[in-house]
Parts: structure tokens; C-alpha cells; sequence
């Protein structure tokens, strides 16, 4: 475990989610699942953020959210796409209004498929995005050196 | 010795203040029925804090937020060098202006609220605090903290009110419901940071510095309303201290967070009835 995987901090933003996902990203937090053991908090403020959590698809209206809350993110930072929606655009890729996934508008690094995505299968979601997060550290320090 | 005092508290007191922070969190948790993170996680916050990119608003966040730090430094090493504990806590108020100024250096309409929302928290704690200097001055007859140390009857038995009076004011100054109107510990908050919106980095991490300098502060001002002459007051010093910052996660986990009008009536009338009164009395038996 490295210096960013010890104490990611979360921002949530829902995209155009039905609130399935919200309420098991907020499950996650909750006694039984517990997140914060990792030293996971889920902060509101892109400043802060290490992890980008993403649920629903992106529609033209959000688009320019999700693109300024992934740019007032420090570095390193990775994105979570948590849901079927926010992955490719779900049952609602063929609506008019729908983008598709979030990888349509920003660069995503770990896709948490279901509906609603399980509590389990997001905290190994996150889990995952915290290795992605140690190589980005990791890449961004030798940048650093060879300059 | 004083010297000593000085260079522990410089040294220790951030590892302290964060040490504390983690073991706050930890029993938080257990409150909440939930496992909870590592003691040592204040410490990962703090590194991983440091590690990251410098994104700034402006230039002059950072140099705010140094000056938060340095001017807590500074009152911390005069309570902790034995002199004057009314300069002291006029230079904690200076220190806490300079976070203000900070937060309102920037454009974010959060941080502006948390900077007006930390002055009325300021507004009311600061009577109180006023009081207390005041309270140490007639029970030992001076305000020079060594003298203080040295009277022959803890000061808690002059004022036993402003000590429970400065616990209500600590719970402001630690930042803890139902006092969390600026900026909270926790996600629940209501201006996405408030004060801290636009800090990032680097700039945090002075100001959670700070903050740690701040909290081995303020226990340090509960130790001097038990410290005597007799060297057994020390430890019980330290185990009341203790004892009042579990008091203080206890109410922190069983109250919601209050409006500005009930936090500035409600601290004003706590200051009113038990530092006011005790006041009163102290003037007229001593």
C-alpha cells in the first residue's frame, strides 16, 4: 500500500442517475460495509478528492459538470463509473438526451458494472482504483525526475 | 525548563494533536457501531496531503494559511513558556483572523460562507475567552502562566463555571457538532467545506497542522485550571483533559448541527450564567 492508497477521498457525483446506485455509494458507508476503514472519506469538494465516483449516464447537461469536477481535481486522480449506466449508458443509451458511459466525456479507469451496482462490488471497485491511483503517483514522480 | 516546554511543544504537538485525531476517530466510529480507520490515519491523510499536486486559486492562500500556522505556533509556545496567558489568547484570536482572511481570498461562494459563519463562531467564543484570562487573574493575582502553575489550590475550585464554560467554547474551537458551522471533520456538511472549499494540498495540510497545534493548545488550557504546586496535579491534569476530549466526541456524536442564532445566543448565555456569574463571585470573595 502506498502514500495515495492509504487515504483516498471520495467525491460522489451522480450524472444522471435513478438513485439505485447513490443509495448503495451511500450504503457503503453505512456500520455494516464500513468504507472508512480503508481511510476512505467521501468528501464534496473536488479540491480534496482523490477518486472521481461517477453513477449514471452522461446527458448534455451534466457534461460540462463532470468535465469541470474532473478538472479541479489534483493529481493523481482516477475515476470509478459505478453502474451500468455510468459504464456504457444502460437501458438508456438510446435515449436522445444520453451521451453514453462517462468514458464518453472523461478518461475512466475502473467500470463497476449492475443495477443497482452491489456495496460489494463498489468498495472492489474502489479497492482496485487505489492500485490505479499508486502507479499514477508512481508515473507522475519519474515525470517529475526526468524533467 | 521553559525552554524545554517550549521546544517539546514545537516538536510534539502535531504528532500528538494528529495521534489524538485518529484515536477521535477511532472512537467515533465504535460509537457508530462501525470498525473505523487506523489510529495512524491522520498521518496518511497528512502524507498523501503533501504529495499532491499544488492546485491554488491564488498565491495568497498558502501564505495566509502559513501565517494561521505560525501565529498558533507562537501563542502555543507562550502558554507553554509560562508567560502571559492573556497575550496568548489575543494572539489565538489573530491567528484565527488569518484563516478567515484566507478562506475569503478566494471566489468560492462556500469558503466566503465558512469564513462569515468562523467569525460569528469567533463572536461566540471569544467573551468567554476573555473571561477565563480574566478568572486566572483573580484567583492566582497575576496572568503570567508560571505563577499560575504555582498556586497552592488548583484554579478549577475559583471556577469550576468557566471551566464548564470553556468546554462549551472547545467544542467551537475542536470543530464539533452541533459547533460545526464553518467547516466540519465529517462528510455530513451542508457548504461542500465551507472554509476549507478551496484548499487543497499543501494548503490543508498547514491548516490540519495547524489545527493539531490548536487542539494541544486548548488541552493545554484545560491542564491549567487543574495544574498546582504539587507535582500529583500534572497527571490528573492530563487524565481530565482526556476525560473532556471524550466528553467532547460523546457530544459530538449524539447532537445535529445548530443554527448561527442558536450557536451565538446559546454560547453567549452559557458565558453569561457560568463564566459571568462565576466571575461575579470570584470579584467578590477574593
Amino acid at each position: 500500500m502506498g502514500v495515495m492508497s492509504k487515504s483516498p477521498w471520495l467525491l460522489h457525483y451522480d450524472a444522471s442517475s435513478c438513485n439505485g446506485c447513490d443509495i448503495e455509494v451511500l450504503d457503503c458507508l453505512t456500520p455494516k460495509y464500513d468504507v472508512e476503514r480503508f481511510g476512505i472519506i467521501n468528501t464534496g469538494d473536488p479540491f480534496q478528492a482523490d477518486i472521481l465516483l461517477i453513477t449514471g449516464g452522461v446527458n448534455s447537461q451534466t457534461e460540462p459538470v463532470v468535465k469541470q469536477l474532473y478538472s479541479q481535481m489534483p493529481d493523481p486522480k482516477v475515476v470509478v463509473a459505478v453502474g451500468i449506466c455510468a459504464c456504457t449508458g444502460g437501458v438508456f443509451k438510446e435515449c436522445y438526451n444520453i451521451k453514453g458511459g462517462i468514458d464518453t466525456v472523461i478518461p475512466v479507469d475502473v467500470y463497476v458494472p449492475g443495477c443497482a451496482a452491489r456495496p460489494e462490488s463498489i468498495i472492489d471497485g474502489v479497492i482496485q482504483a487505489l492500485n490505479i491511483l499508486d502507479e499514477k503517483r508512481a508515473a507522475l514522480k519519474s515525470k517529475a525526475r526526468e524533467k | 525548563m521553559r525552554i524545554v516546554f517550549v521546544i517539546c511543544y514545537l516538536i510534539l504537538a502535531p504528532f500528538l494533536g494528529a495521534l489524538l485525531d485518529g484515536v477521535e476517530r477511532c472512537i467515533s466510529a465504535r460509537m457508530q457501531g462501525r470498525r473505523g480507520p487506523s489510529v495512524l490515519q491522520p498521518f496518511y491523510d497528512l502524507r498523501k496531503l503533501f504529495s499532491k499536486q499544488m492546485i491554488a486559486v491564488n498565491n495568497v492562500q498558502l501564505f495566509l494559511n502559513l501565517s494561521y500556522l505560525i501565529f498558533l505556533v507562537i501563542a502555543g509556545c507562550m502558554l507553554f513558556s509560562g508567560t502571559d496567558i492573556l497575550m496568548c489568547l489575543f494572539i489565538l484570536s489573530l491567528a484565527d483572523m488569518f484563516l478567515v482572511i484566507a478562506a475569503s481570498s478566494d471566489s468560492s461562494p462556500y469558503a466566503n460562507m465558512g469564513a462569515g459563519r468562523e467569525m460569528i463562531q469567533m463572536m461566540a467564543y471569544e467573551p468567554l475567552t476573555l473571561i477565563i484570562a480574566v478568572g486566572f487573574y483573580l484567583s492566582s493575582g497575576s496572568f503570567q502562566v508560571a505563577d499560575i502553575i504555582q498556586m497552592s489550590v488548583s484554579p478549577v475550585v475559583f471556577m469550576p463555571g468557566m471551566l464548564i464554560g470553556f468546554m462549551f467554547t472547545a467544542a467551537i474551537k475542536f470543530r464539533k457538532s452541533p459547533f460545526d458551522l464553518s467547516t466540519s471533520h465529517h462528510a455530513h456538511q451542508e457548504m461542500v467545506k465551507g472554509l476549507t472549499t478551496e484548499m487543497s494540498g499543501t494548503t490543508l495540510g498547514i491548516m490540519n497542522i495547524a489545527e493539531y497545534y490548536e487542539m494541544i493548545l486548548i488541552l493545554g488550557i484545560f491542564c491549567l485550571f487543574i495544574i498546582n504546586k504539587n507535582w500529583w496535579s500534572w497527571p490528573l491534569a492530563i487524565v481530565v483533559c482526556l476525560f473532556i476530549l471524550f466528553l467532547e466526541i460523546l457530544w459530538d456524536n449524539a447532537t445535529a448541527r445548530l443554527k448561527w442564532q442558536h450557536l451565538l445566543y446559546g454560547s453567549w448565555l452559557v458565558t453569561l450564567l457560568a463564566g459571568g456569574l462565576n466571575l461575579l463571585i470570584l470579584m467578590l470573595i477574593k
